[in-house]
C-alpha cells in the first residue's frame, strides 16, 4: 500500500512532469519544484480526488497572506501530506 | 450566439444543481465579419469560440453553485478536441457536468454537440472569485435573466 507521500509525489511528477526522484518529502512545492498557483489547482483536485478530501486551499492562503501561517507549514511535501493524513482522519472519524 | 459581443450562451435549456448538469442551446449565426477571415469561401466557427461557449456554458452552473456570490474565471483547459466543423446556421447544444468542486475552484466536462453528433469537447477549471464589482455583478444577473437562468436561483441585483 503506497504512502501519502508516494502518492502526491506521483500525483506531483505526473501533472508537473517533474521527474519522481526529485520530489523529496523536505521539498518545497513552490520553492524547490517551481509549483505555481495554477499548476496547484490541478495538483488539489487529483488530490481530492485520490483521498476523497478537499484541500482548504483559499484557507491556507488566507492564513499565508494574513502572517499567520508560513508557507512551509503547508506547500513542503512532509508537511501537506500530514494535513492530508489529518483530513482523512477527519473524514473517517 | 452573439459572436461581436462574446455572448455564446442563447438559452439555458436545463440546469441542475443536484445532477451537476446543465444544457444550453445556441444558434450559431447565418452572417458574421468573423468568416470574412475564418474562412473566406469556407466559413467556420473558431475552435476558440467553441470552447469559449463550453466555458460559459459551465460558468452557469458554477454560478447556481456559488449562488452568484462569485464568479468563475476560466484558468485551465484540458484535453480540448475539435472533431468536426461547426458551420453557420447550425443548433448547438451545449452541455457541462461538474467533475469536482474544490476549495476555490471548479472542474467541469463539457461538449458541444449538433443533431446528436459530438462536435468537441473539453475539460475546464475556473478559479471562483468575488465579484470585481457591484456593476459587473448586475450585469451577470441580468444576462442570467436573458438566457433563462431558473428564476428561482437568480438572486436580486443589489
Amino acid at each position: 500500500m503506497s504512502t501519502t507521500f508516494d502518492t502526491v509525489a506521483n500525483i506531483i511528477s505526473e501533472t508537473c512532469d517533474i521527474p519522481r526522484e526529485n520530489i523529496k518529502p523536505e521539498s518545497h512545492a513552490i520553492d524547490d519544484l517551481g509549483i505555481d498557483s495554477l499548476d496547484f489547482l490541478d495538483i488539489a483536485f487529483a488530490i481530492d480526488k485520490a483521498f476523497g478530501i478537499k484541500l482548504p486551499l483559499e484557507q491556507w492562503t488566507q492564513e499565508v497572506n494574513e502572517g499567520k501561517a508560513t508557507t512551509e507549514q503547508y506547500f513542503v511535501l512532509q508537511n501537506l501530506c500530514a494535513r492530508i493524513d489529518e483530513l482523512k482522519a477527519a473524514k473517517g472519524a | 450566439m452573439q459572436i461581436e459581443v462574446f455572448i455564446l450562451v442563447d438559452r439555458i435549456r436545463s440546469l441542475s444543481i443536484e445532477n451537476g448538469l446543465v444544457q444550453c442551446e445556441s444558434a450559431v449565426p447565418v452572417d458574421s465579419s468573423i468568416y470574412l477571415g475564418h474562412f473566406p469561401g469556407h466559413p467556420i466557427l473558431p475552435g476558440v469560440l467553441l470552447i469559449e461557449s463550453m466555458a460559459q456554458t459551465a460558468g452557469w452552473l458554477i454560478l447556481a453553485h456559488t449562488k452568484f456570490e462569485r464568479f468563475p474565471f476560466l484558468s485551465i483547459v484540458n484535453d480540448a478536441k475539435l472533431r468536426d466543423f461547426v458551420t453557420p446556421g447550425m443548433q448547438l447544444l451545449l452541455e457541462a457536468r461538474l467533475l469536482h468542486e474544490g476549495s476555490g475552484f471548479f472542474k467541469t466536462s463539457n461538449r458541444v454537440l449538433v443533431d446528436g453528433k459530438l462536435k468537441c469537447e473539453a475539460e475546464t477549471t475556473f478559479r471562483v472569485m468575488p465579484f470585481p464589482s457591484p456593476v459587473f455583478r448586475e450585469n451577470v444577473i441580468a444576462q442570467a435573466r436573458r438566457v433563462g437562468f431558473p428564476a428561482e436561483l437568480v438572486p436580486n441585483a443589489g
